[in-house]
């Protein structure tokens, strides 16, 4: 179906920077655009899902390239559909709390924050909704380079060196992806995503299809896989509600992203099955899931445990991808909104530990809980979801990339199975010490002293979105097919896999 | 005969009278000849467009000077890859001027303006000259009169730009002789100077190694002016001391003639066939170019300096259109990647060497270190610097990503790989250096710059004659970034294509 509704919804992030520009000496008109964009963005997103559901695409084609077959254009289908509806919904609340973070903590260059953040978004939402690979890579790019001056936000020396590993990484990384991508058209003459895989790969020789595989996995890097992880964990200089939305969200999924739609809509399951490449990509998978979980359980610093949290659970999506089932697939879609949802409330979370008592060290929480319930409260539950606990949404996915990993049968599926398992049980190892420590440990400075604790919760702009997000993380469990997220999921799936 | 197959004469025969007169007028007033020669070219301008259309609707223009027949008389022969490159080479000229009006009143004495004018006027003359005319012998006569008034220009600022501008004397000297022994032998040969001729004749004396000679000495000749690494020794200097509108003009219009001069070679005076089973120097080129374009990368990465920075990244520039050109032999996809990384680069590279002569007017900065916090002090100029150092980096939606996708595209086609790796690794070298510069302009926290030069003119803002020229140029950067991944530019690449007998079209 025809519609322009796609390139509405890109275009909103887009206007709402370019008048951010002119308002940077009214903060209140500022932020009131970026709201503004972020809400508009996000009912123009909704909007096209009831459509997608009853499995209609919606394709709007901006201009034909100068090479056959290349066109810049859209196609939303139920895939892009989730990751799109989970980028912006997120934006929502991301930008009330920034609002409530970068005013109370008083940061300077607001208004480049403001900007940046908002093409950040457009190149994340853009990757969502494009039609074919060479679309989704100018957003790539967009994305990188719009989320360095996010990065090195602080400026001090540190900050700086961190913003180039940052791009040490994912500017060669892009190099990697427009590489595979020029082959892929050199091969096959199309890069439009096809459920299923493009056809005429299938000729190609095997020798060549594994050269385009690694050159997308490395092209990639934006999922965050071992051992090319290292960027995210020195990202999280950047202020909270970056970290939080991009750094967990809308930069990594975006690579994830990009890692199914290599999977399942450019070399294709088949094709994956037949030469192995399958049980490469779960073995990466597998092995970050695991090694992740081991560095996060060393960091004190909460932001860099919940940065390597987010490395292994990325590796979840990953490894439901290349299980190549429709539980699994199912799963890794699935695991795509729910893992953003919680993780954004334990990021949140910490922001705001940051802003109501400037702690960042775990070591140093001792007892936070009780000065901050709601928060910690909102933490607790996130953190229960991220293990794969009931009631919260991780639980469903994580079923269902079980149930993947039982259907795949052989002894490699039931190694996989445990993997699963026994990373969510190193998600409770690290996980549970902080929450233990935040309601259950007196701080160092109140052993001996009598007398109530104050309740000194940061500010209600940022405790309300950190509220919402865990209270969705419930909702989800409930009732997964929120915003369209559930039946989206299943309806990827049967396109993927022709037919229920 | 209608009207427009006169406008190309009419172009070079005014530019040239127009010089001349300008020195005259300049005795009247001073600001004259300033005024004189962006009018005409603006004239020029239109004019062009007007041959643009002629060709892409009617087809080539053939003028025959005097009226004498081709192989006897000079002809001027315009095809759609001359009637782009003259609309880009005026376009730049005027924005040049335009730009020079502010900036040479900083760096050139007062008495020397009239004769600067009227010498750019001449250079420009010399580049219109070698963009329409289809004789060799002719091609020489421009290419001395633009070569030789750049030798000025580059030493008019006397001191230190004296010496780079002697070495460029001799480089350019040497890339000239060359180029007209070619021509010579060819001539010996086949009794004629006029490219269609030369072309009809020549394919029954391939095997002569006079021919064959001749061919690699005139693609010498011209790689020393364009300043093919490790022909480019005499550059770096020159861009560095010579004035920010000559640096400026000379990366991106006059090097751009030369690769002209070059494309005409392979395919109007040569053919393919020649060049694929004759020469085989098609896949040399391209390693040259592969060279050129990473080892210039490397060095911009050692300078200090922002405009001999600018220089080396010009070197490595270049290998990207030589790049092209070499690859088309094997793919049309090489020349769809030169003929647009001329563009390309010519609005870039303009850009940021107009960028440099601005900061160093207002700020008197020359050195990278030293720009902390200037994106405060001239948010437009770093602004405008920012977005043509990505597309020099090859981001999406800026021109320099278009070119990059189609050499790219071009290696893989013409099953040349290693060039791809090239191409790609180049993009990230290009970052390490220009990402320093942005990173120093907006990022680093500005602290007082001790060694920075006294700043002359103090609090004075630039004058709109300087920013709206880069600015113009930025945002080309970017409306070229689009348009060229559309297929809008197609025609005029089939055009190119089929004009240069290439045999495909896209």
């Amino acid at each position: 179906m025809e519609l322009m509704t796609p390139l509405f919804a890109i275009l909103c992030p887009a206007i709402a920077a370019a008048l951010i520009l002119p308002s940077r000496n009214h903060p209140n008109i500022r932020e009131a655009w970026t709201i503004a964009g972020s809400v508009a963005m996000f009912l123009l997103v909704l909007s096209m899902a009831p459509l997608i559901v009853k499995g209609e695409t919606i394709e709007f084609t901006l201009f034909q390239s100068m090479f056959k077959n290349i066109y810049i254009g859209f196609k939303v289908d139920a895939f892009g559909e989730i990751f799109a509806i989970t980028a912006s919904s997120l934006w929502i609340l991301v930008s009330i709390y920034s609002i409530g973070y970068m005013r109370t903590l008083k940061e300077h260059a607001q208004t480049r924050y403001y900007f940046a953040f908002c093409f950040a978004i457009m190149g994340a939402v853009g990757v969502a909704l494009s039609a074919n690979l060479v679309t989704m890579f100018i957003f790539f790019e967009i994305i990188t380079v719009s989320t360095y001056p996010l990065v090195i936000h602080e400026q001090t020396p540190e900050a700086l060196r961190a913003g180039h590993k940052y791009l040490a990484y994912l500017m060669p990384a892009g190099a990697f992806l427009l590489f595979g991508i020029m082959i892929t058209y050199y091969l096959a003459g199309t890069t439009d995503f096809t459920p299923g895989g493009i056809k005429a790969l299938a000729t190609a020789s095997p020798m060549i299809i594994t050269v385009l595989f690694f050159a997308f996995l490395l092209g990639f890097m934006k999922a965050a896989w071992m051992p090319f992880h290292s960027w995210l964990p020195t990202a999280m200089i950047a202020p909270s509600p970056v970290s939080a939305l991009l750094h967990a969200v809308a930069v990594v999924k975006a690579g994830v992203f990009g890692i199914v739609r290599i999977v399942g809509y450019v070399i294709g399951m088949d094709l994956m099955q037949e030469l192995g490449l399958w049980l490469i990509l779960a073995g990466i998978a597998g092995f970050t899931m695991i090694v992740a979980s081991f560095f996060a359980i060393s960091q004190d610093n909460l932001k860099r445990r919940l940065a390597y949290s987010t490395i292994s659970q990325l590796s979840y999506i990953i490894l439901g991808a290349a299980l190549l089932n429709k539980e699994s697939i199912q799963g890794a879609m699935l695991h795509i909104p729910f893992h953003g949802y919680m993780k954004i409330t334990l990021f949140l979370c910490a922001g705001a530990i940051l802003v109501a008592t400037g702690k960042t060290k775990i070591s140093e929480m001792a007892g936070i809980g009780r000065r901050m319930p709601v928060t910690m409260l909102a933490f607790s539950v996130a953190a229960i979801g991220m293990a794969g606990i009931p009631p919260v949404c991780g639980f469903i996915s994580k079923l269902y990339l079980c149930m993947g990993a039982w259907a795949v049968g052989s002894p490699y599926g039931m190694i996989f199975l445990a993997v699963i398992l026994i990373s969510s049980l190193l998600d409770i190892v690290y996980f549970f010490p902080i929450i233990l420590t935040a309601f259950f440990k007196k701080p160092a400075d109140e052993i001996g002293a009598i007398g109530e604790i104050k309740i000194k919760e940061a500010p209600l702009l940022v405790v309300i979105p950190l509220t919402i997000t865990a209270i969705f993380s419930l909702v989800f469990f409930i009732y997964p097919n929120m915003f369209y997220i559930f039946d989206l999921a299943k309806m990827a799936v049967s396109q993927l896999f022709g037919g229920v | 005969m209608d009207l427009v197959e006169q406008f190309p004469v009419l172009i070079v025969g005014l530019s040239m009278f127009l010089a001349y007169t300008m020195l005259l007028t300049g005795y009247l007033n001073r600001r004259l000849p300033f005024f004189m020669s962006l009018a005409m070219n603006s004239f020029f301008l239109i004019l062009s467009l007007f041959i643009l259309n002629h060709v892409l609707t009617v087809g080539p223009i053939r003028y025959w000077q005097g009226g004498w027949r081709p192989p006897w008389g000079i002809e001027y022969v315009i095809d759609a890859m001359n009637a782009y490159l003259l609309v880009i080479v005026i376009s730049m000229v005027i924005l040049g001027l335009i730009y020079s009006r502010g900036n040479v009143r900083h760096e050139i004495e007062e008495r020397k303006h009239v004769t600067f004018y009227t010498l750019v006027q001449l250079m420009a003359a010399g580049l219109y000259g070698i963009t329409v005319t289809g004789d060799l012998f002719n091609m020489f006569i421009w290419l001395e009169i633009a070569s030789l008034t750049a030798y000025a220009l580059i030493a008019v600022a006397g001191g230190r730009a004296l010496r780079p501008a002697y070495n460029y004397v001799i480089m350019g000297s040497i890339g000239a002789c060359l180029y007209i022994f070619g021509v010579c032998w060819l001539y010996s040969v086949t009794g004629t100077l006029n490219f269609a001729d030369m072309r009809l004749l020549l394919p029954l004396v391939y095997d002569n190694k006079a021919v064959q000679m001749a061919f690699a000495m005139i693609v010498v000749g011209v790689m020393i002016k364009a300043y093919i690494f490790p022909l480019h020794l005499w550059q770096p200097d020159v861009y560095t001391y010579a004035p920010s509108t000559i640096s400026s003009m000379m990366a991106s219009v006059h090097v751009k003639v030369m690769f002209y001069i070059l494309i005409r070679m392979f395919y109007s005076v040569f053919t393919l066939e020649f060049i694929r089973h004759y020469i085989g120097l098609d896949l040399l080129i391209c390693w040259v170019a592969a060279i050129a374009i990473l080892a210039g990368s490397i060095w911009a990465i050692k300078q200090r300096n922002l405009k001999r920075m600018l220089a080396y990244s010009s070197v490595s520039q270049m290998g990207y259109i030589l790049l092209g050109v070499g690859l088309s032999p094997l793919s049309p996809w090489g020349l769809v990647g030169a003929a647009a990384h001329i563009l390309n680069h010519a609005i870039g590279k303009g850009c940021l060497f107009m960028c440099a002569g601005a900061i160093s007017q207002q700020e008197g900065l020359k050195d990278i270190r030293d720009f902390g916090g200037l994106g405060k002090k001239m948010p437009h100029v770093c602004a405008a610097f920012t977005i043509a150092a990505l597309s020099m980096i090859g981001i999406p939606l800026t021109a320099g990503f278009t070119s990059k996708l189609f050499l790219i595209y071009a290696s893989l086609d013409a099953a040349q790989y290693p060039f791809v790796a090239v191409l790609l690794l180049s993009g990230l070298l290009n970052l390490v250096y220009f990402w320093r510069v942005i990173d120093q302009m907006y990022f680093v926290k500005h602290k007082e710059t001790e060694n920075a030069i006294e700043v002359k003119e103090k609090g004075k803002s630039l004058p709109l004659s300087m920013v709206a020229p880069i600015l113009i140029l930025a945002s080309l950067c970017i409306i070229m970034g689009i348009v060229w991944l559309t297929d809008i530019p197609l025609p005029l690449i089939n055009h190119i294509l089929s004009n240069l007998r290439m045999g495909v079209t896209l």
